[in-house]
């Protein structure tokens, strides 16, 4: 697929090297970020990098009430794009959450209502075109809500939920919804983590990404692949002996 | 799963609760625990009040010095890898603005495809451009291109004011003139602009010679020699002391070939530190493989990618673990080339000294000014030698061959050094009161520490 690539979330890291294996492609790329500083920093690294044309758009993603008049803006800068990624998300603060309700509420509009907003739009405007790919990135932390950080994960598991709704609604159209599952990658968002043997690099997350929205069919994929494994096994624990693990 | 910095609330920054061991300098030696360790993300991350609130602060880069100088022993370290975006890259004029970060191999792999090269470059590409900055590094070409400070164009400078001030050589070139080979002490750099230089092909054409003394060597780099040939080196094996073998590598740019860039990937990798080897096998294989191709080959002509012409070792990753855990230390001088004589005391010195057979890169410098103010390359030739680190008995070694380089005028190069004296640094570095002014009180790092606060 050769045609334009719409970035949601252009600055964060696995968003950031996506760009760039698009960019050595010669592909043209929209991006949308928050601060319009960062992004254009970002759109500067994917022109050296061989990108035909990148676009900037700095917008509040998580602003719900924007998403009309930005989608309008998105549809005229790009009208034929053929593939949009959803890359944004909050890690979050747990412990804060486990107090703060107001916290929570944004943290779980940030990571789902706000995404599957966004979701409907771009769903719009491939489902016209009758063609597309339409990939969310979400983790493997929404397959099963962890004491450790269970509104981050139910807001992502959400996130795969609504995916899975929009694949079957839009299958009929041609367009391909694909929903993608990171384990933890080695980025800004991770830095405070201990970095295990399971650190996935952006790179190779990236690029796996990238090809399997070219030239893949797979609905939900999981990057690295073993996490598929590891989350059948998480899966698979049973709910009195899960709630009593600290993980 | 994405960016916190997008959507999160706190920036890449983060404090570790700990000492963090973790950064060490190429070496191995000395080591250092920081207090804090700094990761930005993004460029509006380096503030003033960054500076202030986490002095004594140092930016590290890559970790390519060899000794203290990219420490900060008890500081906080600013690990400016995030910093790796290319900003600009005017295909046509060859201007490139990159982030601090930014190595100088990812640099070449944008730049060798769309015909451009770097217009210096050391022996490693391992590098980030800030660093290569802060240390105003050289290469094969000094004697035709200077150093990289003589190629950047201008770079942003983020002091502990909260003054974000541009620097060039109209634009404060007093700044200008002190960061260039400034030791990360003047400032951050959150990005610079570099001009690279036009290229036809990827290839290098090579010749190699063989030498047998200084004196040689000194008249295979002269003048009228040398100016025929953009890249010039040589390597010598001091089997025992008195008895020298080198051999000569000159080079330039080639005509065809195709503009084709260096392996992304490094296939060989050194995983840990092993256990006490006395020199490199890498360069002692290296420079046999060298040595035997020339004798081979007919007047040494041969035509080379440029990987391996400029970066031979970075074949293997984490080469310098193969000097265990004591780590190795380099020994870089410069000394006027009227005193090339310096050079043979050097190595009988330490032959005496029993440290048997060793490698050494030599070089000519050339008489194109830097605009760096504290830069190590000045006019005369310039001898780096590897130890391993043996405690007491290098630093006695060292001292004694310091004894012959200030004898004869000549200076140590801070990048290499984890053990020059106060006494050394002030011979060396004739503008270090005037440099002393530009030094950012938020700033500092293990070698400034100990060489330069102490010698007022």
């Amino acid at each position: 697929m050769s045609e334009g690539l719409i970035i949601l979330g252009a600055t964060s890291k696995i968003a950031q090297e996506v760009g760039r294996v698009a960019a050595r492609h010669g592909r043209e790329v929209l991006l949308v970020a928050r601060s319009m500083d960062r992004a254009e920093a970002v759109a500067g690294d994917l022109r050296a990098r061989g990108a035909s044309k990148v676009t900037v758009i700095a917008a509040d993603l998580a602003d719900v009430s924007t998403h009309p008049s930005l989608w309008e803006q998105i549809e005229a800068d790009m009208p034929d794009a053929g593939e949009v990624l959803l890359a944004y998300g909050s890690l979050g603060d747990q412990e804060r959450a486990d107090h703060d309700i107001d916290y929570t509420l944004r943290e779980l509009n940030t990571n789902f209502t706000s995404a599957a907003s966004l979701l409907m739009h771009a769903a719009q405007q491939l489902e016209a075109r009758k063609k597309g790919v339409l990939a969310v990135i979400t983790s493997v932390a929404g397959d099963r809500a962890r004491r450790s950080n269970y509104v981050y994960g139910t807001a992502k598991g959400a996130l795969t939920l609504f995916a899975q709704g929009l694949r079957a609604r839009l299958f009929t159209s041609g367009v391909r919804v694909l929903t993608i599952k990171p384990g933890p990658v080695d980025t800004p968002m991770t830095a405070h983590m201990k970095k295990g043997l399971l650190m996935a690099t952006p790179q190779g997350v990236a690029a796996t990404i990238y090809s399997e929205m070219e030239d893949g069919t797979a609905d939900v994929m999981y990057v690295p692949g073993y996490w598929w494994l590891i989350m059948a096994i998480i899966k698979a624990i049973p709910e009195s002996v899960a709630k009593k693990l600290k993980f | 799963m994405a960016g916190k910095d997008s959507y999160g609330m706190n920036s890449g920054n983060h404090e570790d609760p700990a000492q963090d061991t973790s950064y060490r300098s190429w070496g191995n030696y000395p080591r250092a625990a920081h207090k804090k360790i700094l990761r930005p993300s993004w460029m509006d991350e380096i503030t003033g009040a960054t500076l202030r609130e986490n002095a004594p602060l140092l930016a590290y880069g890559l970790g390519r010095s060899y000794g203290d100088s990219c420490l900060n022993d008890g500081g906080t370290l600013m690990d400016c890898r995030g910093l790796e975006r290319i900003l600009e890259f005017d295909v046509e004029t060859g201007r490139i603005v990159c982030e601090a970060g930014v190595s100088l191999g990812e640099i070449l792999l944008v730049a060798v495809p769309r015909g451009w090269f770097l217009p210096v470059t050391p022996g490693t590409k391992i590098v980030t451009l800030a660093g290569a900055i802060a240390n105003d590094v050289h290469g094969k070409n000094h004697h035709v291109e200077g150093t990289i400070g003589c190629h950047v164009e201008r770079f942003e400078l983020v002091r502990s004011t909260g003054e974000a001030v541009i620097c060039s050589r109209t634009e404060n070139p007093e700044l200008f003139a002190a960061t260039i080979g400034g030791m990360g002490l003047t400032g951050i750099i959150p990005w610079a602009e570099l001009r690279l230089k036009k290229i036809e092909s990827s290839l290098i054409e090579m010749d190699t010679v063989a030498f047998n003394t200084f004196e040689d060597f000194t008249r295979l780099s002269s003048d009228e020699e040398g100016a025929r040939y953009e890249y010039t080196v040589g390597w010598v094996d001091c089997l025992s002391g008195r008895k020298t073998r080198g051999i000569f590598m000159r080079g330039n740019h080639a005509t065809t070939g195709g503009l084709h860039t260096h392996p992304e990937k490094i296939k060989l990798n050194v995983p840990f530190n092993l256990p006490g080897f006395t020199l490199n096998p890498l360069t002692i294989r290296a420079f046999n493989t060298l040595y035997y191709a020339m004798g081979k080959a007919k007047g040494g002509h041969s035509q080379v990618p440029y990987d391996p012409f400029f970066y031979p070792l970075d074949k293997v990753n984490n080469w310098n673990r193969i000097y265990g855990e004591g780590g190795f230390t380099q020994y870089q001088c410069v000394v006027p080339e009227t005193e090339v004589a310096a050079f043979q005391e050097i190595l009988e010195r330490i032959a005496h000294g029993g440290q048997g057979s060793f490698l050494g890169v030599i070089k000519k410098f050339g008489n194109v000014p830097s605009p760096g103010m504290m830069s190590f390359p000045r006019p005369g030739l310039t001898l780096a030698l590897d130890f391993p680190f043996r405690g007491e008995k290098t630093l006695r070694l060292f001292s004694e061959l310091d004894e012959v380089v200030a004898a004869a005028k000549g200076a140590l190069y801070p990048a290499k050094d984890p053990r020059m004296s106060p006494r050394m640094f002030r011979l060396s570095y004739p503008r270090l009161e005037e440099f002393r002014k530009y030094v950012d009180p938020a700033l500092s790092s293990s070698f400034w520490r100990r060489v330069a606060e102490v010698a007022r």
